[in-house]
């Protein structure tokens, strides 16, 4: 049975997440949210298997079309933003005087 | 082993190093490399899939996601991070949504794919509107006020059953085309309903737990396609988005279930004493002068502070206090401003060096030997009724100790009271004094007179 295989690795996969993210410190809420939107933009895989299809229907190929711009806008706005926001954070003044 | 395979385990394995190397200023940046090459080898390899076959579609979406993508986050202000994230969260759940949707009418699947795909066309239709919601509200396009109505709780709980019922009636039959666009507009309507009883300060805890709705809905779709590489990123943002929501509402004192069920913002009502209390104020000149002979000062920011746009000119009145021997700390308070860490950024952007920005548990203790407490833009978060007062709205909330230091400093509009809609006892101690104005220029002045009156 594949789903109990699936289970498996959600259980495993939310536990890591769950010890990874306390770990970060308060500091980095903002960039972490934003990188962990980024990452969940993965649904860009299944809207790319939805429109890339042979046989698939208009409807699928609008709805595939439509998700893959909202994923890849998603995707790189969310990794161009983390890094923005991640270059600001320095630990001492740039000019030192 | 197939190359897709390979390629969809080493993309995770990335994922979850971003996580790790995001636990540390000085590999953060690491982190979202790790994560880009991580979702580049997911989009190539599943472009190399053979079930690929037309890639007209697919190359165009990922023009136009990156033509919007691009513009979004470079032109992006830094202090509307939290609508930039609200739209961006609405995309990624609009994207899962609408694959759900996809999948459905292609293949009417039974059993615990349908059951998979409910969940995620629940979630991700749900997220979606609740993030353009929230985005309005962020953006002052809607009142960012609560906005409640009698048997609210019953209405969202009736719509949660509704729809739990015809996600029941699907999986056990899911030739029901008509049943289908039901399903979806009250996933949409109830994320609309989630958010409007919601305010403004109550905004960190909710883009949290959209985050992780968000998550679980790719998680569930990875359930529907039976792509473990989907499971595994959805769970990684589900249980963040998670962890940073129960956070924000230890950080307010609030149960769980209480955000679960969409109940805040409820604590406006608290009554206001009419009697007028004397208040000390006190001009920039003197403050200034406060501020110079102080040897420790902590500068509380408030979302009042990021409304101001008021960062860059506090950066100036660290560096002229710094430069005179003033020991200058922040005090950061896990819910200040509008979404998690907000304070943080804005303070970063303005080159303020991050180990100055302490967190609350650390700095509380220093507060007792502190000169001055300066308070931008906070007002709920420093109120110590939530710790004298067990009928206070906010009783139990931590705070951030302000009123131990020798003189606390309140820069304020006016005194109309907080978010929570109560008098703060702070603004009436008698060590208290009140710098009244716009934050930005009342530190831009104090700023001047510091430099001026410079030895």
């Amino acid at each position: 049975m594949n789903y109990e295989f699936g289970l498996y690795v959600f259980m495993l996969a939310a536990f890591i997440g769950f010890e990874l993210i306390r770990r970060v410190s308060p500091l980095l809420h903002t960039p972490l949210m934003s990188l962990t939107n980024a990452i969940a933009s993965i649904s860009v895989v299944g809207a790319i298997l939805v429109s890339g299809e042979e046989h698939a229907s208009t409807l699928s190929r609008v709805l595939g079309f439509i998700a893959v711009v909202a994923a890849t806008t998603n995707l790189v706005s969310g990794f161009l933003i983390t890094d923005r926001m991640l270059k600001m954070f320095r630990k001492r003044e740039p000019n030192t005087k | 082993m197939s190359l897709l395979a390979l390629l969809y385990i080493l993309a995770a394995a990335l994922f979850i190093m971003a996580l790790k190397w995001m636990s540390s200023p000085a590999t953060a940046r690491r982190g979202v490399v790790s994560g880009e090459i991580g979702m580049l080898l997911a989009v190539v390899g599943t472009l190399m899939r053979h079930e690929v076959v037309s890639y007209e579609w697919i190359v165009g979406g990922l023009i136009v996601g990156a033509a919007i993508g691009v513009p979004l986050a470079i032109l992006m202000p830094m202090t509307h991070v939290p609508q930039r994230t609200a739209i961006s969260q609405a995309c990624g759940a609009l994207a899962s949504a609408l694959i759900g949707t996809a999948e459905y009418y292609r293949q009417y699947p039974k059993g615990f794919t349908m059951g998979a795909l409910s969940l995620e066309i629940l979630l991700g239709f749900l997220t979606f509107t609740a993030s353009l919601m929230a985005f309005g509200k962020l953006n002052e396009m809607l009142p960012s006020r609560p906005i409640t109505f009698k048997g609210q709780n019953y209405v969202n709980l009736l719509l949660l059953l509704v729809a739990v019922g015809i996600a029941i009636s699907l999986i056990i039959n899911p030739n029901q085309p008509m049943l289908f666009p039901i399903f979806v507009g009250i996933a949409m309507t109830f994320g609309v309903l989630l958010i409007i009883p919601i305010g403004g300060a109550d905004m960190p805890t909710v883009i949290a737990l959209l985050n992780s709705y968000a998550g679980l809905s790719a998680s569930a779709m990875g359930f529907a396609l039976d792509n473990k590489l989907l499971i595994i990123a959805g769970a990684l943002d589900g249980s963040s988005g998670l962890i940073l929501s129960i956070i924000m509402c230890r950080a307010m004192n609030r149960s769980f279930t209480n955000v679960l069920f969409g109940a805040f913002g409820q604590l406006q009502a608290a009554a206001v004493g009419g009697e007028v209390k004397p208040v000390r104020s006190a001009s920039p000149e003197e403050a200034a002068q406060i501020l110079e002979s102080a040897s420790s000062v902590v500068i509380i920011p408030g979302y009042g502070m990021a409304v101001a746009q008021a960062q860059h000119k506090i950066r100036e009145l660290y560096d002229a206090l710094t430069k005179k021997g003033v020991d200058v700390k922040f005090a950061v308070h896990p819910v200040a401003g509008r979404m998690p860490g907000h304070m943080n950024v804005l303070l970063a952007e303005a080159d303020v060096p991050y180990d100055k920005l302490v967190e609350m548990d650390d700095i509380n203790p220093e507060m007792g030997m502190t000169d001055v407490a300066l308070i931008v833009g906070a007002n709920d978060i420093v109120n110590p009724a939530a710790k004298n007062d067990p009928t206070s709205p906010i009783a139990g909330m931590p705070i951030l100790d302000a009123y131990k230091a020798r003189t606390v400093m309140i820069i304020k509009r006016g005194m109309a009271a907080g978010f929570a809609g109560i008098d703060n006892e702070l603004y009436y101690a008698p060590n208290t004094l009140m710098l009244f104005g716009d934050a930005k220029s009342f530190v831009a002045s104090l700023v001047k007179e510091l430099a001026g009156g410079g030895h």
